[in-house]
């Protein structure tokens, strides 16, 4: 599976939120809408005890994760510091309003 | 001059396209602190040029008497190295000392000659010791004891000589002679005044101070004037004679007998120096173009000599120079420790007491133990402690908030853990603790790795900590543990959080006070609304700021503020409880405890319909629902509502539960129906949102059943009607609820109730429990408004009547309304 997906509306995901998007047989996929109508994608894992990030608070640049507060920068998926750790993440294109993902 | 409106605004000019450039003249500790500060604010605004007439980047002075001691090396204390210049862009000119400021042409002349043109200059001068005028202070071996190389003439002189006089009984004096026999040399300390310290203790504490030092291998001359300072025959200092013409060998003399703001340089410049540089209360001199920070500052007609003002003036001229132009310094209170391993002695503030001043002093030579709080107007003032310094962050606190004491009076002097405290104290000694003992019980983090992540990155106040270490990051029970770790591992150097001053969170220099007061006057209605009128930093804000925002938004305009799911919780916008898998419990109300076939028949039904694994009876009285799937929750949900059963909010900063006892309906000892108010009072309070969760009980009698005792309210009833208990809390640290009053009947217990909870809703930071909040404001204030003001009970029940008008079950309006019901679906890829 290499290529580009589509997968929903911008206005599917709400503003400083996000949606899970499931893959059969792979871990599900947290997809974040910035205040700047940015999107992001990243696996639904958090790195520190594999909270689902998708469930978190979203701000300009990194979701905070619901379990134990760890800070994960939606673009690159690297954990803030003092906390050491990364979730893959996807490239995503959005097309007169409509979100692609590239797996 | 306590006011910036003399001074211009206008920002710096300077050639066109250039960055203006700011100067800053000495780098030392506060300095480099406004620099850190001005980069965090503005990291792109000025071109930057430093000089320091010392050969070494910024380091930690206050570390020097631990280097002295042999426990930490140069290369441990270094708080900037060269690296840190130079990715920040600054130019850094080290063992170049500024000999004039030309003010007219705007620019600085350096000791070899060279101009070099500023458009805003910042001085940081520090201070210099005190050198006694007597003959023979400049003999080789005549030392003061200020900077690296000081200390490392002290440690050469350790290698090849024997005795060493200091002269001064002060902190600094007794650090230099403790490090020095730790070095192996015989040291003799000689204090003009009759006992040690004698502006911090009394003479019974000095000689506590005095027997531990000597126990350390300390000689001590008290009462001794020193007059000449005499050569011998290699020409370095051998003697040092007294008044009474007595005279003891030296071939090391330290004086420490005080410092001097270092003004000659802003004086020279024709700059206003009245005992240090004068500058406003935004840290700027009378030529609006330059400003002072540190030692060398006369603000207020004070000069500072300890870091944590300082750290605050360079915060304020920080915010200035980047023209945030919100900061202002208005004075600090101060504090310190000596810095002797095994010695515990601090103060802070105005230990010396005066007009009008109370002291409380308990004494106890043979425990070795001394403390003494000194009081005026019922505040706290100053506070001395030796032996036992376990309280000295909470001391500092109460007098940062300029706290009334009147109430805790009798408990004072015994610390924060008499009070009862609401879990904010350690309760071991930090300095007992072994390195490898575990700190904070959440995230796992020992002693060792605190100690080692403060020294080693110049960690100064407990958010830092909390940011490098993840230590009492999360449930804060371990808060004062970990404050009493700072304060010993760096003394005074330690900043307490600053209280009543501090922002709600990095995105923002407004404290919760300010917002809500804000949020209040202007109509604010939503989240940007106030992000965009308070002028916060980051655009949308973080987890921290957002939900305390919502939060005020909704509890002042009641109907009107939009809420807003995506700044709450997870759990709140879900009105469930996520749980470590992601999935999720669930929590029905049972109205008091109680419930019915029908009930339990729905509760059933829906575990074997949705395969929930667990079923547990909580310790809320009712029944709890885990390991659901969250797209499952809107299907379930609309089963369990369909027999009457409505969210508990087990998952909010909200009512929680109402737990009763049997009471009067059964109990043949009740004397009220418990059952029958705790759901009146249940019913009441549906749908409440608050700055955090609360939770009630409701016992028919005193025998208590229903833990009425810690609880945020608690109610007993007796004979004569109620008895109503508040601000218990039986989590993280249990504190027993203090007693509110009484009432006659259901009616009056509602009101009073109601008034409390909207009290607490209007006035309480986002996340104090009722006994934070209690703690805070003291209960007499609070007994006024819900008890004895009739009248203004009254207002506050119907505010909160009015808030909770139409609270529906969040289930149900999830279940309608398709749009939200979207949250919980996934997509496909
Ligand atoms: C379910 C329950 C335990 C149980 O099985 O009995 C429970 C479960 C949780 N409690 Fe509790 N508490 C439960 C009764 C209590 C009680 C007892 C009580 O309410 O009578 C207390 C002490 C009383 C008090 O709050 O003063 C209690 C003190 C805490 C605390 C510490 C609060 C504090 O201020 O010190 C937390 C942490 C927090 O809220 O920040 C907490 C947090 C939690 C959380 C929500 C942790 C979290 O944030 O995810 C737990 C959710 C577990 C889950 O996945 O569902 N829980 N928790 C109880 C639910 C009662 C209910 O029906 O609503
Ligand atoms: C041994 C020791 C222990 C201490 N312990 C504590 C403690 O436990 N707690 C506490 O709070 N405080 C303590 N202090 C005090 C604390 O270190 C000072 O308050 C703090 O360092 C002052 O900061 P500053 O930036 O104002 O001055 P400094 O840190 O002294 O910096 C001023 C710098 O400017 C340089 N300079 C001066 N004039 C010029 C010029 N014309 N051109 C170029 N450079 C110049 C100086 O050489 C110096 O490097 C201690 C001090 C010492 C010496
Ligand atoms: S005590 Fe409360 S927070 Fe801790 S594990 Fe048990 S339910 Fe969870
Ligand atoms: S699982 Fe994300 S912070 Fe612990």
């Amino acid at each position: 599976m290499n290529d580009w997906k589509h997968i929903c509306s911008l206005e599917d995901i709400p503003v400083l939120g996000a949606r899970i998007v499931r893959r059969s047989g792979l871990p599900d996929i947290a997809l974040f809408r910035n205040g700047k109508n940015q999107v992001f994608a990243l696996e639904d894992q958090c790195p520190h005890k594999k909270g689902p990030l998708s469930q978190g608070i979203v701000t300009a640049d990194a979701v905070t994760c619901p379990l134990h507060g760890w800070k994960i920068r939606l673009e690159s998926g690297q954990a803030a510091e003092p906390d050491v750790g990364c979730v893959p993440h996807y490239p995503v294109r959005i097309e007169t309003g409509e979100i692609f993902i590239h797996f | 001059m306590d006011g910036a409106s003399s001074f211009s605004q206008s920002p710096p000019h300077s050639p066109s396209g250039m960055k203006p450039r700011l100067i800053m003249v000495g780098n030392g500790m506060a300095g480099v602190r406004t620099l850190e500060e001005l980069l965090k604010l503005a990291p792109d605004k000025y071109e930057i040029t430093v000089f320091g007439d010392e050969p070494h980047p910024n380091y930690n002075r206050i570390l020097l008497s631990p280097v002295l001691a042999g426990e930490m090396s140069i290369k441990d204390i270094i708080l900037n190295d060269r690296d840190w210049y130079h990715t920040h862009g600054i130019t850094l000119h080290t063992d170049t000392r500024i000999t004039r400021i030309d003010r007219t042409r705007r620019q600085v002349l350096t000791a070899s000659g060279e101009t070099i043109p500023y458009d805003r200059l910042l001085l940081a001068t520090g201070s210099r010791p005190f050198m006694l005028p007597i003959p023979g202070n400049d003999l080789p071996g005549v030392l003061s004891y200020r900077d690296i190389a000081d200390t490392n003439a002290m440690i050469e002189a350790s290698r090849t000589h024997r005795h060493a006089v200091v002269i001064g009984g002060g902190l600094l004096g007794l650090e230099a002679a403790n490090g020095l026999r730790l070095r192996g040399m015989e040291v003799t300390v000689v204090h003009v005044m009759p006992w040690l310290m004698e502006r911090q203790l009394d003479p019974a504490a000095a000689v506590l101070l005095q027997k531990s030092l000597e126990a350390k291998g300390l000689s001590f001359l008290l009462g001794k004037e020193t007059t000449e300072l005499l050569a011998g025959k290699s020409g370095r200092v051998s003697e040092v004679k007294f008044k009474d013409g007595s005279t003891i060998p030296a071939d090391l003399v330290v004086m420490s007998v005080g410092i001097r703001p270092n003004t000659q340089l802003a004086e020279t410049s024709g700059l206003f120096c009245n005992r240090g540089i004068v500058v406003s209360d935004t840290m700027q001199t009378y030529d609006p173009r330059i400003y002072a920070v540190g030692e060398c500052v006369s603000h207020r007609g004070v000069a500072y000599g300890l870091v944590a003002p300082l750290f605050e003036q360079a915060k304020v001229a920080a915010n200035h120079l980047a023209e945030f132009g919100i900061g202002r310094y208005t004075g600090s209170v101060t504090s310190t420790k000596l810095k002797v391993t095994g010695v515990d002695l601090f103060s802070a503030g105005n230990f010396m007491g005066g007009d009008n001043t109370e002291e409380i002093v308990l004494s106890d030579p043979a425990g070795g133990v001394y403390k003494k709080l000194v009081l005026k107007n019922e505040k706290l003032e100053g506070a001395v402690m030796y032996g036992d310094t376990t309280d000295s962050a909470w001391y500092i606190q109460l007098m940062r908030d300029g706290k009334n004491v009147s109430e805790w009076r009798n408990h004072l002097m015994f610390g924060q853990n008499h009070l009862g405290d609401s879990g904010h104290t350690g309760n071991a000694n930090a300095s007992a603790l072994a390195d490898n003992a575990e700190v904070c019980g959440c995230n796992g983090v020992c002693k060792g790795s605190i100690v080692k992540a403060i020294t080693e990155k110049g960690l100064f106040t407990l958010e830092e900590v909390r940011k490098h270490t993840k230590a009492s990051s999360s449930c804060g029970s371990c808060t004062g543990l970990v404050e009493q770790i700072l304060a010993s591992t760096i003394g005074g150097a330690y900043q307490p959080s600053e209280g009543k001053n501090k922002p709600i969170c990095g995105c923002t220099e407004h404290t919760h006070e300010e917002v809500r007061r804000t949020i209040r006057d202007k109509h604010l209605l939503s989240i940007p609304e106030v992000m965009s009128y308070m002028e916060w930093k980051m655009p949308n804000g973080c987890a921290t700021c957002r939900p305390a925002l919502n939060y005020y938004l909704i509890s002042t305009w009641p109907h009107e503020a939009k809420d807003d799911p995506q700044s709450r919780f997870i759990n709140e916008r879900a009105h469930a409880n996520i749980q470590k898998d992601g999935s999720y419990s669930v929590v029905p109300r049972m109205w008091g405890g109680l419930t019915t076939p029908t009930e339990l028949r729905a509760i059933a039904d829906a575990a074997e319909k949705y395969a929930v694994p667990t079923l547990k009876i909580t310790g809320g009285q009712r029944i709890d629902l885990l390991g659901v799937k969250k797209e499952d929750l809107p299907r379930m949900w609309s089963d369990l509502s369909r027999s009457g059963l409505v969210s508990g909010h087990a998952y909010g900063k909200s009512l929680r539960t109402v737990k009763t006892c049997v009471g009067a309906e059964h109990c043949r000892f009740g004397t009220q129906r418990s059952m029958g108010l705790g759901v009146k009072l249940e019913k009441m309070l549906f749908g409440m949102w608050s700055p955090h969760k609360v939770k009630l009980a409701v016992s028919g009698c005193p025998r208590n059943c229903a833990e009425s005792g810690i609880k945020d309210v608690g109610i007993i009833g007796v004979d004569s009607g109620y008895e109503i208990y508040v601000a218990g809390n039986g989590g993280i640290k249990t504190v027993v609820a203090q007693f509110l009053c009484k009432a006659a009947d259901d009616a009056e217990v509602m009101e009073i109730v109601g008034a409390f909870l909207q009290l607490y809703r209007e006035e309480a930071r986002y996340l104090d429990r009722t006994v934070h909040w209690v703690e805070r404001t003291g209960l007499d204030t609070i007994k006024q408004k819900v008890v004895e003001d009739k009248e203004q009970r009254k207002k506050l029940h119907e505010r909160l009547l009015y808030a909770l008008q139409g609270a529906e079950n969040p289930w149900e309006e999830i279940v309608r309304d398709p749009s939200m019901k979207q949250a919980f679906e996934p997509l496909e890829a």
